[in-house]
């Protein structure tokens, strides 16, 4: 496995150690999450401990250790979300790709995690597909904003073909 | 620079700097840590060494292993808000790991016999960061360290695999306080440590370390010994040597 990109990432930030989460974002941004042996490679790369490298990617939520879906599906579970109904929306959204909050889905298109507040309380209850929000979501609606992307992905993979 | 301070009225100056619980050691008046160890930086995570600081007539909690003594600051180590907060940590401590007996003795000390907190299953470990510590700052490993936050903190290796910096020494299984680490040879054994073993053999010792009734330790100590025996005898030769 190469790690030329990742070398770039690492030469963009100087081989700076305070610039490690940085580093571990831009990895997750390539990479869609954090993989044994890229971890391992910035570690010898930046002789940076593997364990503190790990203790940090675990430790902040954002940061993932299993393969992620194309687009990632959050659900707000915050107070104003969940007082209009966010629990809802999140079974709704299980039910529809069939699985739990925090998997995947088996063709790897989406990957279902919730938040605590993303502070947009106004358009509560909120759902976030990759970076577009979707506000005053109701169960009924789920199946629809979920469609878009499924289509959407797929017309770009039969574009490719 | 020397600072003054005073710890239950008594006064005593100490180096600035030099946290309190070192301060209060020197006065003989004991205070309850699990965490602390003198040859590890203070970490101040169990809690247990909580102490009242009396700072511009205001009072307030601190952990007496990293606060840095300060000129004329006034410690109290044995207030009812002290003993109260102590007691609470214990049974906070007494409630995740019941069945360890370096808890269940230090509660015992402490008059805490039971928790009023439900019971969170068998614990061993007390998330006190010793060995996490020992492998940074004494061997400069780093093959373990924390894991997760929150409740689910815990110590591990990286990716719960066997460390490929791991050097075996042990000193993890030695300064854990609660025996949570133990040198196993199982890679899947509960809070085992998995060692890359490499040229260094790691077997455990057949005599379980008792070296005074050990064939090979009496045999190793005797070829040591003559060895000083002949380096003594050719080094008072020389000398004599010399002298005439």
């Amino acid at each position: 496995m190469a790690f030329e990109k990742v070398d770039e990432i690492l030469e963009k930030h100087g081989y700076r150690h305070d610039a490690l989460i940085g580093i571990i974002q831009d990895i997750q941004r390539l990479e869609n999450y954090l993989p044994l042996e890229t971890l391992r490679h910035i570690s010898h790369r930046l002789e940076i401990p593997l364990s503190r490298i790990y203790y940090i990617a675990t430790f902040y939520k954002s940061f993932s250790l299993e393969p992620r879906g194309r687009h990632i599906v959050k659900v707000c579970l915050g107070t104003a979300c969940h007082i209009c109904g966010a629990t809802q929306n999140l079974e709704q959204m299980e039910r529809t790709l069939h699985i739990c909050e925090g998997e995947t889905t088996k063709d790897m298109m989406f990957s279902l995690e919730t938040v605590n507040c993303v502070g947009t309380c106004a358009l509560a209850p909120v759902a976030i597909v990759d970076d577009t929000y979707y506000d005053a979501v109701t169960p009924e609606k789920v199946e629809k904003i979920l469609s878009n992307y499924a289509t959407e992905s797929e017309g770009i993979e039969s574009e490719k073909n | 620079m020397l600072v003054t301070l005073t710890i239950n009225g008594q006064i005593i100056h100490v180096e600035r700097e030099t946290p309190i619980f070192e301060a209060a050691k020197k006065l003989g008046i004991p205070i309850p840590t699990l965490c602390h160890h003198e040859a590890l930086k203070p970490y101040g995570s169990c809690r247990l060494c909580t102490v009242e600081v009396v700072k511009n007539k205001w009072p307030k909690l601190v952990t007496s292993c990293n606060y840095p003594a300060e000129d004329g600051l006034e410690v109290k180590t044995d207030t009812d808000r002290v003993k109260r907060t102590r007691k609470m940590v214990m049974e906070l401590l007494l409630a995740r790991c019941p069945h360890v007996p370096a808890i269940q003795q230090l509660a015992q000390k402490m008059g805490v016999k039971t928790s009023q907190f439900k019971k969170k299953g068998d614990e061993q470990c007390i998330l006190c960061g010793l060995c996490v510590r020992v492998c940074d700052e004494i061997v400069g490993v780093r093959a373990i360290g924390f894991v997760g936050r929150g409740t689910e903190r815990e110590m591990n290796t990286p990716f719960g695999i066997e460390s490929d910096t791991c050097i075996g020494c042990g000193a993890c299984t030695y300064i854990c306080p609660t025996s949570y680490i133990e040198m196993v040879e199982r890679p899947d054994a509960p809070g085992g440590r998995s060692l890359n073993k490499g040229e260094l053999t790691l077997d455990s010792c057949p005599n379980s370390y008792v070296c005074e009734n050990c064939d090979r330790e009496q045999q190793f100590l005797l070829e040591t010994m003559q060895v000083i025996e002949k380096f003594r005898r050719e080094n008072e030769k020389r000398r004599s040597e010399q002298k005439v």
